[in-house]
């Protein structure tokens, strides 16, 4: 009894014992089936016979794949895009906020609440209808004079774009991200900018653009990583269609394991995406030094 | 001068107000589209307010598919969102605790694998860890859904209950300590209440995370019996459903509420667990 007591007094025996749910999930949720899946990826293996080893063919396979790159090209081509919007839209109305009135505090949360409901099977649902050719967005063009019916998902011009828009309207977290850091800037930095005549074009491009990038650069990444592994909405509001201009990447790892049965095929394509935003998380950390300003305040 | 500043401010509250309502407009219209009776939806597409006010789509998508209602996909979801939740919070806050408040080897090694978690995105894994679950047998089951939330393996919430415990003073631990408390009492009997709004965070976060959490139910549930509320909405969608649009807005729109509820009463935390921490909404 007192030994097990001793025990539970020592800093670092309690230490491990605290951690070990982490340790444990680690191992069991996170290492092992990223290692067992480096395996699959250089087998055959169709889940439900045993995998064969056959090296390298997936990912030759993969190159001679047409709907690999063309849904590698869909989804970056969807994050470019939807990013650098989704950003500039947050920061814009961040500066609008910025005022801490209680009619912005209300507005803030309005704002923000598409960000918090806008992962969902309901709003993913909900918006398919809206741009249906009957949908409310048709009719209000109507109402507004457009005679042309526009079939904004069955077109492969404006189907990403119904996407994009999707994830811009979900801007609201980025939005509070800029807030806490706008808040931060000390006033009296623009108290001697206006001294010394600066406009307020002229501080906002000398004194808050600058302190913000360090959030911008954390937006930037975040957002990026999640632009590159979007899902839902492309699974559920056009399943990829028309002919596979909306192919999300994930998608398309989804179907090639889940619905063709190629799961090793798939833990190759699930190995190559790890790669690509390893890849894409490393440039935009190596273009930091040239445009984050990291003075702190 | 002050007329302009007045004119300054109406154009403001204009600009933030139209915005404001584009904003909020689907939801709007979800939600005013679930009364209006299902075969003028299309028709009224435009207005938002229902000629007719019923409560028809609510009673007729309540009745979901073959015989199971939307009673049981409720029931399902708020099981597996709960246990989820609480599994996380405790989890996630022993973790963050012992990194925190115990200096052992290898912490330093841990606490950067944390922080490598919260980089991983659940998306990648998806693939790995299925291969993985139907070697465990746990397809079709909700384990998969559940079990891995229980050891901390979202290192987001690990990250804000250890900023949370860093700023407690380090004074009430070693004067619970010298009254002959254990680790574990100081756990529980100090940190535990002290850390109260960063659970409350995490919590929230975790509920709607794992309420709308789609992908790992498509998966894994291929009984509809065990559908979660997200997968049998999917179910109005797929080709060859009779197309009960108004059943169907009625059913997303009370999808959303638990979210919508948590969103009015807890923005105070959502608004902390974001800015404070980047916890994506």
């Amino acid at each position: 009894m007192n030994k097990i007591k001793a025990l539970v007094f020592k800093e670092n025996i309690s230490g491990i014992i605290f951690v070990m749910p982490f340790i444990i999930g680690l191992i069991c949720f996170l290492v092992v089936p990223l290692g067992i899946s480096i395996y699959y990826a250089f087998c055959d293996y169709n889940i439900l016979s045993d995998p064969v080893f056959v090296g390298l063919k997936n990912f030759k396979t993969m190159l001679n794949d047409e709907l690999f790159w063309k849904s590698l090209s869909v989804t970056i081509f969807y994050t470019v895009v939807s990013v650098p919007l989704k950003l500039i839209f947050a920061l814009i109305v961040a500066l609008l906020f910025q005022k801490t009135t209680k009619i912005a505090g209300i507005f803030r949360g309005v704002y923000y609440l598409p960000s918090i409901i806008g992962g969902s099977v309901a709003v993913a649902v909900l918006w398919k209808r809206m741009f249906a050719t009957d949908g409310t967005i048709n009719q209000i063009l109507h109402a507004m004079g457009v005679e042309k019916t526009i079939s904004w998902l069955g077109n492969t011009d404006t189907a990403i774009w119904t996407l994009i828009l999707l994830t811009v309207w979900q801007f609201g977290s980025s939005m509070l991200i800029f807030l806490g850091s706008l808040n931060q800037i000390p006033r009296t930095y623009y108290e001697a900018a206006m001294v010394d005549g600066a406009g307020k074009w002229r501080q906002f491009f000398s004194i808050t653009l600058p302190l913000l990038t360090p959030t911008i650069f954390f937006n930037l990444v975040m957002q990026v990583i999640n632009g590159l592994l979007a899902y839902t909405q492309c699974f559920i509001i056009t399943q990829g269609q028309p002919m596979n201009s909306t192919l999300f990447y994930m998608v398309h790892m989804y179907n090639e394991t889940f619905v063709y049965y190629k799961a090793g095929y798939g833990a190759a394509l699930a190995w190559v995406m790890i790669l690509i935003v390893g890849v894409f998380t490393a440039v935009l950390f190596a273009t930091k030094k040239k445009w984050v300003y990291d003075g702190g305040f | 001068m002050q007329k302009k500043r007045r004119i300054q401010k109406t154009i403001y509250y204009i600009v933030v107000t139209v915005i404001g309502f584009l904003m909020i407009y689907p939801l709007l219209w979800m939600i005013m589209s679930s009364f209006k009776e299902t075969n003028t939806i299309f028709t009224t597409a435009s207005s938002l307010i229902p000629e007719t006010f019923t409560l028809d789509n609510y009673i007729n998508g309540w009745k979901g598919f073959a015989k199971i209602t939307f009673g049981t996909f409720f029931k399902n979801s708020a099981f597996i969102a709960v246990i989820a939740t609480i599994g996380t919070v405790i989890s996630s806050s022993l973790v963050a605790f012992g990194l925190s408040r115990c200096r052992f080897r290898g912490r330093r090694l841990l606490f950067g694998a944390v922080l490598l978690t919260m980089m991983v995105p659940a998306q990648v894994l998806m693939v790995p860890q299925y291969l993985w679950y139907q070697k465990l047998g746990w397809v079709g089951t909700y384990m998969p859904l559940i079990v891995p939330y229980c050891f901390a393996i979202q290192g987001f919430f690990v990250y804000l209950m250890y900023n949370f415990i860093e700023a407690i003073p380090k004074e009430l631990d070693e004067a619970a300590k010298i009254d002959g408390c254990s680790y574990f009492g100081i756990y529980a009997r100090i940190a535990t209440p002290l850390m109260v709004p960063s659970l409350v965070t995490a919590g929230i976060f975790s509920f709607i995370w794992r309420w709308d959490d789609f992908m790992s139910a498509l998966l894994y549930i291929n009984d509809a019996e065990k559908y979660p509320v997200c997968l049998a909405l999917k179910l109005f969608t797929d080709p060859g459903s009779t197309s009960d649009y108004g059943a169907m807005f009625a059913m997303s729109a009370l999808s959303i509420l638990p979210v919508l509820l948590i969103f009015v009463f807890f923005q105070k935390y959502l608004v902390e667990g974001i800015s404070t921490s980047g916890l994506k909404g």
